[in-house]
């Protein structure tokens, strides 16, 4: 797994408090991840810190799922 | 009680004399203020006037780009915002039929339009430090109407709304969002009434007399303590009785 996914889920298991073997690729912060949506909010806030980048509103929106938050920051950054 | 020590507070429209009271109680209760306004003179003076643990933050509310900087400026000069006050608001009466766009819209961008911009702009460090106050300075006129105050009526129900909304989204962080609906205040703004005018108010008061800026800061501070933790989306009317909501 690439740095940046393991930094991804690190930053998703402590902010929701879920196992570690829950966030899959597939995994959907809300559905499958007990998130609501503010938490979505504070995770893309998480991100931008972590990897020194600006996710807009409307990228936030797309990523609904960890492979999609790995995905996206891979590309971003 | 009400011990700010250590909690950063912006408060906009520090220049007028509720704005200024308010800025007075937080800072008595320990806070590092942040004194907004649009006219630095009276902003220095206040500065001066409470010493260390104040910063003037000049913002003119009616520049978008302006106000969405100012959060950042203060959290740059007080280390954080924890505490938001918006009090600043205008106000440009004129009977319905004859009120301009221009009219409609000023008193919208400014008392609304920026409350909202201000409330966003502090947002993401409350969400972090799982702790915030925000206090939108609403009117008596925003419940009950006034004739000759459309816009402003408009604008001053419209922050209660939003600020009922936003404490639905944020309460489980932490962060309380609350309106103060001051009646009659003796400030410069009231000061533009004629005697009649005062009068003819002043029998509509209960209480038989204005309130002080004094007894608004007493509820903003009591909204920014830590003892207001559980009070959240509620509008505390401070009106001598005048409209008991």
């Amino acid at each position: 797994m690439s740095d940046i996914a393991d930094r991804v889920k690190k930053i998703v298991v402590e902010h929701l408090s879920v196992e570690e073997d829950k966030v899959t690729e597939a995994a959907s912060f809300i559905d499958d991840l007990g998130a609501d949506s503010l938490d979505t909010v504070e995770l893309v806030m998480a991100f931008e810190e972590e990897f020194g980048i600006e996710i807009p509103d409307d990228a936030a929106e797309t990523i609904q799922t960890f492979g999609d938050a790995v995905k996206f920051i891979t590309e971003a950054s | 009680m009400f011990d700010l020590t250590g909690k950063c507070a912006l408060v906009t429209g520090a220049s007028g004399g509720i704005g200024g009271s308010i800025a007075k109680a937080l800072h008595g209760a320990g806070a590092t203020v942040g004194l907004s306004g649009t006219r630095t003179e009276p902003l220095e003076a206040l500065a001066a006037e409470l010493g260390e643990r104040a910063f003037v933050l000049p913002c003119n509310l009616s520049d978008a780009d302006a106000v969405n900087a100012l959060p950042k400026q203060a959290a740059e000069a007080m280390g954080s915002v924890d505490i938001l006050v918006n009090n600043a608001g205008i106000t440009r009466d004129n009977l319905f039929m004859r009120m301009s766009e221009d009219e409609w819209q000023s008193v919208i961008d400014v008392n609304l339009t920026s409350t909202f911009r201000l409330c966003k702009g502090v947002m993401r460090g409350m969400m972090k430090s799982r702790w915030g106050r925000i206090v939108n300075i609403s009117s008596i006129v925003g419940a009950t109407g006034n004739p000759g105050q459309g816009n402003y009526a408009a604008a001053k129900a419209g922050m209660i709304g939003m600020s009922k909304s936003l404490a639905y989204e944020v309460a489980s962080r932490g962060i309380t969002v609350n309106a103060v609906a001051p009646g009659f205040i003796a400030t410069a703004m009231t000061d533009k009434l004629n005697d009649d005018q005062k009068s003819g108010i002043m029998g509509q008061i209960p209480a038989g007399r204005m309130g002080s800026p004094e007894e608004i800061a007493a509820a903003v501070l009591y909204l920014s303590s830590n003892e207001a933790s559980y009070t959240t989306g509620a509008t505390l009317h401070v009106n001598g009785g005048m409209a008991m909501l």
